[in-house]
């Protein structure tokens, strides 16, 4: 046995069975792009032919959400737009990430306006934010790579890194001074808690 | 090719049975962005379809009323954006308009070569993803090498390859350099052989000309009806474009064709595209030889255009210049009027309905879109097609979403 | 005073529209005709049959609230375009609260279509007799009209209230 075992030589390498799934999984990403506004058009660029994401493993956008496990919101999300953007995060597999692309859907960016929301990581999870109106394609790029090291560094073959992530992570629904706003309006109390704004 | 419709299904009872609705979009890749078409189907036969628009709705329209003439340019980049620097130029050819300002020749001959420019990648765009939607994916990769070069362009005018936020009220944020002139001949030159290798691998290609031709066909009548301008009027046979009609910037001495054609069809548009693009190299071409020196800001003391930045950082006068152009209560006063102003967006008329309240920014700043009249013409244009050609459809219309719903 | 131009287009227009009240005014090369809300169908029906104004360009709303001195708190504009001879003409109409309708124009241009329910959508003006009258742009459920003066441009809260997805229960 011993012997069999020394023929085999450089043959085999030992790891971690969750390492071994982290290099895989880092190495395809597979995007559901969506995408809505100019960072689209980025997006694009950066599969096409001069940027070439492909080499980095993650050219095969899928348009079914069934298919993917790397969600690139680029553009902006607006009021109409977001429980679609939801229905769709809900409906990939997982384990599954989120790249927000641009400053639009980090933050609203110059579009401070009753439709558009304020950032996409009010309501799903974001792991990666990249700046930017829109960001250059090397700037897209250099998020999957991030990504990568964050698959490769935190990852579990079963996915079980995200259930201790049960609280919102991005900033609260309503921030301070539109609450302050919407509450002026309604005549309530600001220590009314669970106050619901309707249309 | 479209079929003859079917009758209603309220004639023939058991017809009802076999229809079906499908949702298209709002995330769908053929739309680009985002659209919904709900559609009524029998079988594979488009019976009806309706848009439902409004998923990129931004409020660009109340943004207009907040921020000021200079400050907006950075909004409208925003708004048809594959051709940023298009919007830009429609939104200050209306301020001018309204302020009354007569650009100085060098600013208008250098605004022609840009939105050439824009002209130029945005049908870049259109042609490419037409082809990609119908299966093409090589024109599309050949294509998008070219708008890398009009990106490097603009990234080397302005600072920005995207959004450039490059021109001002009554001039430019910066003069261009010799280098650029140059890059931009360059590009020119080169141009000519990509847009004849994609036109080689398409226009005889029996395998797209198949998906585009007869299909998705707008008649003249119905494209003045319904309000279509630019490329897509002009595949119908409505020989307008505001370059020739209403000439604005330099186009009154430039030589350059209107592109026509009867069909009306997919490809009768894509056709049209292809055909402007070398348009615009020749309007480029001849705009590199005329090209005047000079200032490229607005004379006149006034308020209205911004200093040169070498003036405003080495001179006093220049400094109060830059800082009455930008604050708010010494600004200049614009005449207390409405004022309506197209140009000729490689998409179609863009125009702007400002009304002033005498200030430096738009009481009321209404964009008139091109892509919202054109998508309101796919219901009649998609009926009595198969569900393949709504792709096909979409993607010579050309629509952004950002500038439908704005 | 009116000069030799203006005194000539505006005869045109007062032997195309016969008896038919409307004021003009101009700025520039731009040609406006103001008539009265009830005229409005007519007058576009005269324009587009004896003008030739067969390209509708554009209709939008202005809000008055906030301007100094107006009268009337909405403003309807038509923008008409003669695609033969490149003739542009605005026509504009006045409203106010609580009357806020019009007739639709839906049957003289199928471009007014979207164009009406857009006005709809962000001024709360009705076009009456257009046959699918509903919000374009905005959700169907919202209540206010966006572009009205007396509206925040941060909104009500409306882009705010959705559920927020966790991590653990995507």
């Amino acid at each position: 046995m011993a012997e069999k075992v020394s023929q085999l030589g450089d043959n085999i390498l030992l790891t971690k069975l969750d390492a071994a799934a982290n290099w895989a999984r880092k190495n395809s990403l597979w995007p559901m792009p969506f995408a809505t506004a100019c960072c689209g058009i980025e997006l694009m660029a950066s599969a096409a032919s001069r940027h070439d994401l492909s080499r980095f493993g993650s050219e095969v956008m899928r348009f079914s959400p069934r298919q993917c496990d790397l969600m690139i919101v680029a553009g902006r999300v607006v009021m109409k737009m977001l429980p679609v953007m939801q229905r769709i995060w809900l409906q990939m597999p997982e384990p599954k990430w989120c790249i927000s692309m641009g400053a639009c859907a980090c933050s609203g960016g110059v579009f401070d306006t009753y439709a558009v929301v304020q950032g996409v990581d009010r309501f799903i999870p974001v792991d990666i934010y990249i700046p930017g109106c829109p960001p250059r394609p090397e700037q897209l790029i250099r998020a999957v790579m991030d990504l990568q090291v964050k698959i490769q560094s935190g990852g579990t073959l079963l996915a079980s890194e995200f259930a201790s992530r049960d609280q919102p992570e991005g900033p609260a629904r309503f921030d301070a001074p539109e609450l302050y706003r919407i509450r002026v309006r309604d005549e309530l109390k600001l220590s009314d808690q669970d106050y619901n704004p309707k249309h | 090719m479209p079929l003859e419709l079917l009758a209603p299904a309220t004639e023939d009872e058991s017809r009802r049975d076999g229809l079906w609705t499908l949702n298209f979009g709002p995330q769908h890749p053929a739309t680009h962005t985002t659209l919904r078409l709900v559609l009524q189907l029998d079988g594979e036969l488009v019976l009806d379809a309706e848009p439902d628009i409004g998923f990129l709705h931004s409020g660009f329209e109340k943004l207009a009323e907040e921020l000021d003439f200079n400050q907006y340019v950075t909004i409208v980049d925003r708004m048809n954006y594959i051709s940023p620097l298009a919007n830009e130029i429609a939104w200050h050819h209306a301020v001018e308009k309204l302020v009354g300002i007569e650009l100085t020749p060098r600013c208008r001959y250098l605004r022609t070569i840009l939105a050439e420019l824009m002209r130029i990648s945005d049908h870049l765009l259109c042609t490419g993803a037409c082809m990609l939607d119908v299966g093409g994916v090589t024109g599309f990769m050949y294509f998008f090498n070219e708008r890398e070069r009009i990106y490097e362009i603009c990234e080397k005018a302005s600072g920005q390859r995207f959004h450039t936020s490059y021109t001002r009220v009554g001039g430019m944020l910066y003069d261009v350099t010799d280098d650029w002139l140059k890059m931009v001949s360059e590009f020119i030159e080169r141009f000519a052989a990509a847009h004849k290798d994609v036109s080689r691998l398409v226009l005889k290609n029996r395998i797209f000309v198949e998906r585009a031709a007869g299909v998705g066909v707008l008649d003249r009548e119905s494209a003045i009806n319904g309000g279509a301008t630019g490329p897509v009027a002009r595949a119908s046979g409505v020989a307008r474009d505001l370059r020739r009609d209403e000439p604005y910037l330099a186009y009154d001495d430039l030589d350059f064709d209107v592109i026509c054609s009867q069909s009306g069809d997919c490809f009768a548009r894509f056709q049209v595209r292809m055909l402007e693009m070398l348009e615009s190299v020749k309007i480029v071409q001849q705009c590199l030889q005329k090209l005047p020196t000079g200032p490229i800001f607005a004379a006149g003391t006034g308020k209205e255009s911004m200093p040169d930045k070498r003036v405003v950082y080495q001179s006093i006068e220049g400094l109060i210049h830059h800082f009455e152009s930008v604050m708010p209560n010494r600004q200049m006063a614009v005449p207390r009027e409405s004022i309506y102003a197209a140009t000729e967006a490689p998409n179609g008329e863009l125009g702007f309905y400002l009304v002033s309240d005498g200030s430096f920014k738009s009481y009321r700043a209404r964009t008139r879109p091109p892509s919202l009249l054109h998508f309101a013409l796919f219901q009649q244009m998609i009926r009595g097609c198969m569900l393949s050609d709504v792709v096909a459809v979409l993607g010579s219309l050309n629509i952004i979403a950002a500038e439908l719903d704005r | 005073m009116k000069t030799d131009k203006e005194t000539n287009w505006t005869e045109k227009y007062e032997t195309i529209l016969g008896e038919v009240p409307f004021t003009t005014s101009s700025f520039r090369d731009q040609q406006r005709l103001i008539v009265a809300p009830r005229e409005l169908l007519r007058v576009l029906e005269l324009l587009k049959a004896n003008a030739g104004m067969d390209m509708l360009i554009d209709i939008t709303a202005v809000d008055y609230l906030e301007m100094e001195g107006s009268t009337d708190r909405f403003e309807v504009v038509y923008c008409l375009l003669n695609t033969e001879s490149g003739e542009r003409l605005v026509v504009l109409t006045h409203l106010n609260e609580p009357d806020l309708k019009l007739p639709s124009v839906n049957a003289l241009w199928r471009a007014a279509d979207w164009l009406e329910r857009e006005v709809y959508d962000m001024f709360g003006i009705v076009f009456e007799g257009h046959p699918n009258f509903k919000r374009l742009l905005l959700p169907q459920e919202f209540s206010s009209f966006p572009l009205r003066k007396d509206y925040p441009m941060r909104g009500r809260g409306e882009r705010h209230n959705f559920p927020v997805i966790t991590r653990a229960n995507s």
